[in-house]
């Protein structure tokens, strides 16, 4: 795959604490493609977290190769959009501060900027929150802001580790759907993204592969390709292939291969 | 606070304060006690408003002595605290020499800058700001360190300079311990000021109290100690109160 991205060669993480080693991850190896959508599924724990890091150029892989746009990455990587697993709003700056922060950090013209984050905050329904502080919005609300700042500045790769997961089922799945809207909006230049979460269906629905990974340390497990059709429809969950993808990616990741029943 | 809650938090030291104004005064009358000893409050309390002399230009100076005092330890204090936190090579060659600094008695120092910096209200200011400067320097420094890993990650997910993140992120972020800090040098720059009097001034309210010794007027001893801590307490609100309107969200940091 010539086009590849991402490329991570037989990557693993040891973090050492003060209790002694934790092997967070082993033998990662791991390639997406420049404009794929690929999920990572995996027990709480797994090291999910600690691979988007290591993309990103945070931390240091303690094993193995990691290369992103044919790059070896030695420190953090310019232009990615980053959501953390929790939001980190800076708490002193309203939300429409927080949205441009990048824009600021960056060097760019964040008034220029005023309009586009407004309307990211639209998109994610919080228009009337631009002058508030973090601590008046809910978590819920506080993910989607920096879920806004991520995609301030456009940029062609985005690492998210669990956006919505403080959201109820249905905000969960409007933002889904925005995501994709925003993801293929340009199609030829999609964005990459390498996308975290706990619902299987979430990753199915959203992504062109899913890739399970084992509990502690993080081993892939499976890399399954969803060839639904795009655009992605609300009416495809009820389809029988994302039934059929949704137990693949389950019964992986459970590690049960026969139909298991609950009495 | 509603003005019911204010006279049901605030009464019982009324009380108790015009009880010990009360005993005060019969103390001294029913033994004698000569006014150079103990004046009675209603001396002092002329003392504060009518001395033979004007209170305003002491006022003045001291209050000047004072802000300039606190305002040298709040910025000399944020500078060597953000220069210890940015490299820990910085912060090993400073530390010894802070601590060295601060443990010296200040009093000590005071023939000696008097020596260096000459007369004036500029020694008393240095002295003030000797005596403040540490805390500053330390709760800047802690403040500054004390950030999640999180935090800045997000800096350098974004390619910020380092003097950007700590610009934009790690001083916003410290600016709670920094702004506690400064109330401990509010009363620091108050006791530096009244110690740069005693050793050498021509004016002042530190001055007012070292001449009475001569006099024996103490109730105007007494009454330059109510202005002195009425300084000191317009200081100290006043940090209170940029610190409330500056760090509305730190509510709670002490
Ligand atoms: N800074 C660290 N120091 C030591 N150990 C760490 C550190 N960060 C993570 N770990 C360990 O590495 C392992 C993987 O952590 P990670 O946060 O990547 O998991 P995760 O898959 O994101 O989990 P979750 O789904 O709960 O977010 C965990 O066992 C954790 O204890
Ligand atoms: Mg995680």
């Amino acid at each position: 795959m010539p086009d590849s991205l991402i490329d991570l060669q037989q990557v693993g993480m040891t973090y050492v604490a003060a209790s002694g080693p934790v092997e967070a991850l082993a033998d990662i190896s791991l390639r997406v493609g420049a404009g794929e959508f690929v999920s990572l599924v995996g027990p709480s724990g797994c090291g999910k977290s600690t691979l988007l890091r290591i993309v990103a150029g945070l931390r240091p892989a303690t094993k193995g190769v990691v290369n992103v746009t044919g790059r070896k990455v030695t420190r953090p990587i310019p232009d990615i959009g980053m959501v953390f697993q929790q939001p980190i709003l800076l708490k002193w700056r309203s939300i429409l501060q927080n949205v441009l922060l990048p824009a600021e950090l960056a060097g760019r013209d964040a008034n220029g900027l005023r309009k586009r984050a407004l309307q990211l905050l639209d998109m994610a329904g919080l228009g009337g929150f631009a002058e508030k502080l973090p601590r008046e919005l809910s978590g819920g609300m506080q993910q989607r802001a920096a879920l806004c700042r991520a995609l301030l500045l456009d940029p062609p790769l985005l690492l998210m580790d669990e956006p919505f997961g403080a959201l109820d089922a249905m905000t969960r799945d409007d933002m889904a759907l925005e995501l994709l809207r925003i993801w293929g909006e340009t199609a030829g230049a999609r964005k990459t993204v390498l996308f975290v979460t706990h619902s299987i269906a979430e990753a199915v629905f959203l992504s062109d592969r899913v890739v399970v990974i084992t509990p502690r340390p993080g081993r892939i497990a499976a890399d399954i390709a969803i060839d639904l059709p795009r655009p992605r429809t609300v009416e495809l969950r009820a389809s029988e292939a994302f039934g059929r993808l949704s137990l693949d990616v389950f019964r992986t990741l459970t590690g049960r291969t026969e139909g298991s029943v609950a009495v | 606070m509603r003005p019911g809650a204010i006279v049901s938090q605030y009464w019982p030291t009324v009380a108790l304060f015009a009880l010990l104004l009360g005993l005060w005064e019969l103390a001294v009358t029913v033994f004698e006690i000569r006014a150079y000893l103990l004046p009675p409050p209603a001396l002092v309390w002329d003392a504060l408003w009518n001395a033979d002399f004007s209170w305003g230009p002491h006022l003045w100076i001291t209050s000047l002595e004072i802000a300039g005092a606190f305002f040298m330890a709040a910025i000399v204090g944020v500078m060597l605290g953000v220069a210890i936190a940015w490299s820990p090579l910085i912060a090993n060659a400073l530390m010894p020499f802070l601590v060295f600094v601060n443990t010296l008695p200040k009093v000590a120092v005071a023939p000696l800058l008097l020596i260096w910096i000459g007369y004036g209200i500029l020694p008393t200011m240095v002295m003030g700001a000797l005596i403040g400067f540490f805390p500053v320097v330390i709760n800047t420094a802690v403040g500054l360190s004390q950030i999640e890993t999180d935090m800045l990650d997000l800096g350098r997910v974004f390619s910020a300079p380092k003097w950007k993140i700590f610009l934009k992120i790690r001083i916003p972020n410290a600016l709670p311990y920094i702004l506690s800090s400064l109330k401990i040098t509010a009363t620091a720059a108050v006791v530096g000021a009244i110690v740069g009097e005693f050793v050498a001034s021509q004016a002042g309210l530190g001055y007012v109290i070292a001449n009475t010794q001569s006099s024996m007027n103490t109730a105007v001893a007494f009454a330059s100690l109510i202005w002195i801590s009425a300084v000191g307490l317009a200081l100290y609100g006043l940090v209170v109160l940029v610190a409330r309107l500056w760090a509305p969200w730190a509510e709670g940091v002490e």
